[in-house]
């Protein structure tokens, strides 16, 4: 760590060892499970009887997470359940690594590689440049990206069709809403992000031909509560009484703006029909965890391919969470008709938009 | 103005009402946060720290909320963090004498690092919603924190001595005050600020989640000094962010007579009216003559 050592004032000796005793605090804070394969972080676990690994070889994995980090009810968590459920199955040995900044992933996922994991998985899209210089660098090492779109021949990218996702929450949204109008707010204004806005307007409108969409609100980050929670409520007050978010964390704060006013919002990523209950219709589930899942299996199997490998609604790689909370709101007829449209996404009778293009082109 | 005014009203049915209180809730935080760093640098004390008390006051208010389900005890341990934060500041820059902008990024990792483990080690307290005070009551609180820290400054003794302190530590030393004494109650009362800012955040949200001060500590600092280190230039700087904060939102994605605007222009703006006003105001606005002297 380089300090410029001129502007601090030597004149008592104790300066120092509070000052390095804080940053060495603050660094320990960031670092928690910051640490590439510590020996805690690392679990192994002896192969179960009845599954037998490839070539009679504990497969390691490597896991690193983006900033979101564990515990972020979202596709970072959703990749962990992947992992852990392959561990139970296969038992494959495990270590992971949490990014705090950008500018760890590259140093985290060399690290991973490093260590002599024979899969590497990196979580987000956001690790794409930095898995670009490392992927090269380690070709006897596997890698997946979530996500992200790296071209490189030990790299498998697992993508998502989030607008058929999008879709049969729109569809849905479409049905309820009383006031024929709904919203969408998303965090930064990424190609990723517009398929969930585009495959949400999409359903709305088969739904309804006369529901609007409201102009979508991009609030540029993933953390600001405070803004996501102002533009629900910018749309609660256009007239809209359903507003679906891809906003990740911040997307609390449309939640918590369809509770402050008993409307609708409706979660993404995970299953988030839990954080309000009642006030969430329902969520926009993408099973980050079975893609994971499917890799390692793949990996266990001596199956792994490189390349791009889509995820959508036939494979349930995306999909529509369980209605816990809203199922009597919606009531069976409407449940049965979600269903025949999933049913259509996937033998592929309905296209469904991802881009502002297609969207257009559908009119 | 009127015509953005008439055209709001005529494309959406969008009041006034709701651009106000969105700006209100836009710049709250920001007003209390921005207030906070008006002691701390009215005393002479660089405070970029700001972020992290505000993210720390936000922890501990969602989880000693939570848990305790009594939003006095929650409120209290937001502005308990807070005050602490900025004792060790003091101690710090004032008794170890190290340079402020330092210690104060230390604070900030310091709280970034700490609230991360926090929301990691109590995945289930961190689940449940926080006991809270309506959130109208930090609304008049900012304002009413204005008010006091004008009358303070203008015309009472304990103001004068922290203007004097700030300004020259030395002279004032020579006329008898105590600059390590005036700077630790001034930290306290930044501590306090900051803790409601934090203790808002948390309110507006019910919990916490990571990083969900998203770098507004950062923009009530250039509030502060947009406002010249005065506290009604230093609301209405903050309110200006909130407003056009709010605006975006709602002028986002909105047809403007055939104008296509891209989405990244409108979340850069209030940003952008921050960084030209900021300009505009240098050289003019004088900063506290003892910022970051002994």
């Amino acid at each position: 760590m380089i300090l410029p050592m001129r502007s601090i004032t030597f004149n008592r000796p104790w300066a120092t060892w509070a000052l390095s005793s804080l940053l060495v605090l603050g660094t320990l804070g960031l670092m928690t499970g910051c640490t590439p394969s510590s020996p805690t972080d690392s679990e192994q676990k002896p192969a179960t009887g009845d599954t037998k690994p490839a070539e009679g070889k504990t497969i390691s994995v490597g896991i690193v997470f983006d900033s979101g980090g564990l515990g972020d009810k979202s596709f970072n968590d959703s990749a962990w359940r992947g992992i852990q459920k392959a561990e139970t199955e296969f038992g494959i040995k495990v270590s992971k690594v949490e990014s705090k900044e950008e500018k760890d992933y590259e140093t985290n996922l060399a690290a991973m590689a490093d260590d002599g994991n024979d899969l590497v998985i990196a979580v987000g899209l956001n690790q794409g440049k930095a898995l670009e210089k490392v992927a090269p660098m380690y070709p006897d090492t596997k890698f997946a990206i979530v996500d992200g779109t790296v071209e490189a021949p030990n790299v498998r990218m697992l993508k998502f069709k989030e607008e058929e996702g999008s879709y049969l929450v729109g569809f849905l949204a479409g049905k309820m809403t009383k006031t024929a109008k709904v919203g969408f707010v998303g965090g930064q204004e990424l190609d990723l992000i517009k398929k969930f806005e585009y495959g949400f307007a999409a359903g709305v409108k088969a739904a309804n031909p006369q529901a609007e969409l409201l102009p979508a609100k991009y609030i540029g980050s993933w953390d600001n509560i405070d803004e996501a929670k102002i533009a629900a409520n910018v749309l609660f007050d256009s007239g809209a009484d359903i507003v679906y978010h891809a906003a990740g964390r911040a997307g609390l704060g449309v939640i918590r703006a369809a509770k402050d006013r008993n409307l609708f919002a409706i979660g993404v990523d995970s299953d988030q029909d839990g954080e309000a209950p009642g006030n969430v219709l329902t969520s926009m589930i993408k099973n980050v965890d079975e893609a994971v899942y499917s890799t390692i299996k793949d990996m266990v199997d001596g199956k792994f391919e490189a390349g791009e490998k889509i995820y959508d609604v036939a494979q349930n790689g995306v999909g529509i969470s369980e209605l816990t909370h809203t199922r009597d709101k919606v009531g069976p007829d409407l449940l049965a008709e979600i269903m025949a449209v999933k049913q259509a996404i996937a033998d592929g009778t309905t296209k469904v938009p991802a881009t502002k293009a297609e969207f257009d082109a559908m009119k | 103005m009127d015509q953005i005014l008439n055209l709001l009203a005529s494309t959406s049915g969008i009041s006034i009402t709701t651009l106000l209180l969105s700006t209100l809730a836009y710049s709250s935080p920001l007003i209390l946060c921005a207030l906070g760093g008006l002691f701390s640098e009215r005393s002479g004390v660089i405070n970029i720290g700001l972020e992290g008390k505000m993210l720390a006051a936000a922890c501990a208010t969602a989880f000693v909320g939570a848990a305790s389900q009594n939003p006095v005890v929650g409120l209290s341990a937001g502005i308990g963090i807070a005050i602490l934060l900025s004792l060790l500041h003091w101690i710090l820059t004032q008794v170890y004498q190290i340079d402020h902008i330092i210690s104060g990024m230390g604070i900030n990792a310091l709280a970034l690092g700490g609230t991360s483990l926090v929301s990691k080690t109590f995945v289930e307290l961190g689940g449940k919603d926080a006991a809270i005070f309506p959130r109208e009551l930090y609304y008049l609180a900012a304002w009413v924190a204005a008010a006091a820290i004008w009358y303070l400054f203008r015309s009472t003794r304990p103001g004068l001595r922290i203007f004097a302190v700030g300004n020259d530590p030395d002279k004032s030393r020579q006329m008898g005050l105590k600059p390590l004494g005036i700077r630790l109650q001034s930290l306290v009362m930044t501590g306090v600020l900051t803790g409601l800012a934090g203790a808002l955040i948390a309110t507006n949200a019910g919990r916490f989640s990571d990083e969900m001060t998203s770098g507004r500590g950062y923009i009530a600092l250039a509030a502060l000094i947009l406002g010249g280190w005065k506290p009604w230039p230093t609301l209405l700087a903050a309110l200006a962010f909130g407003f056009f904060g709010s605006l975006q939102l709602i002028l986002q994605g909105r047809d403007l007579g055939g104008l296509a605007v891209p989405g990244e222009f409108w979340q850069a703006l209030p940003y952008l009216i921050t960084l030209i006003a900021l300009a505009g105001m240098l050289g003019r606005n004088r900063a506290p003559a003892g910022l970051g002297q002994p």
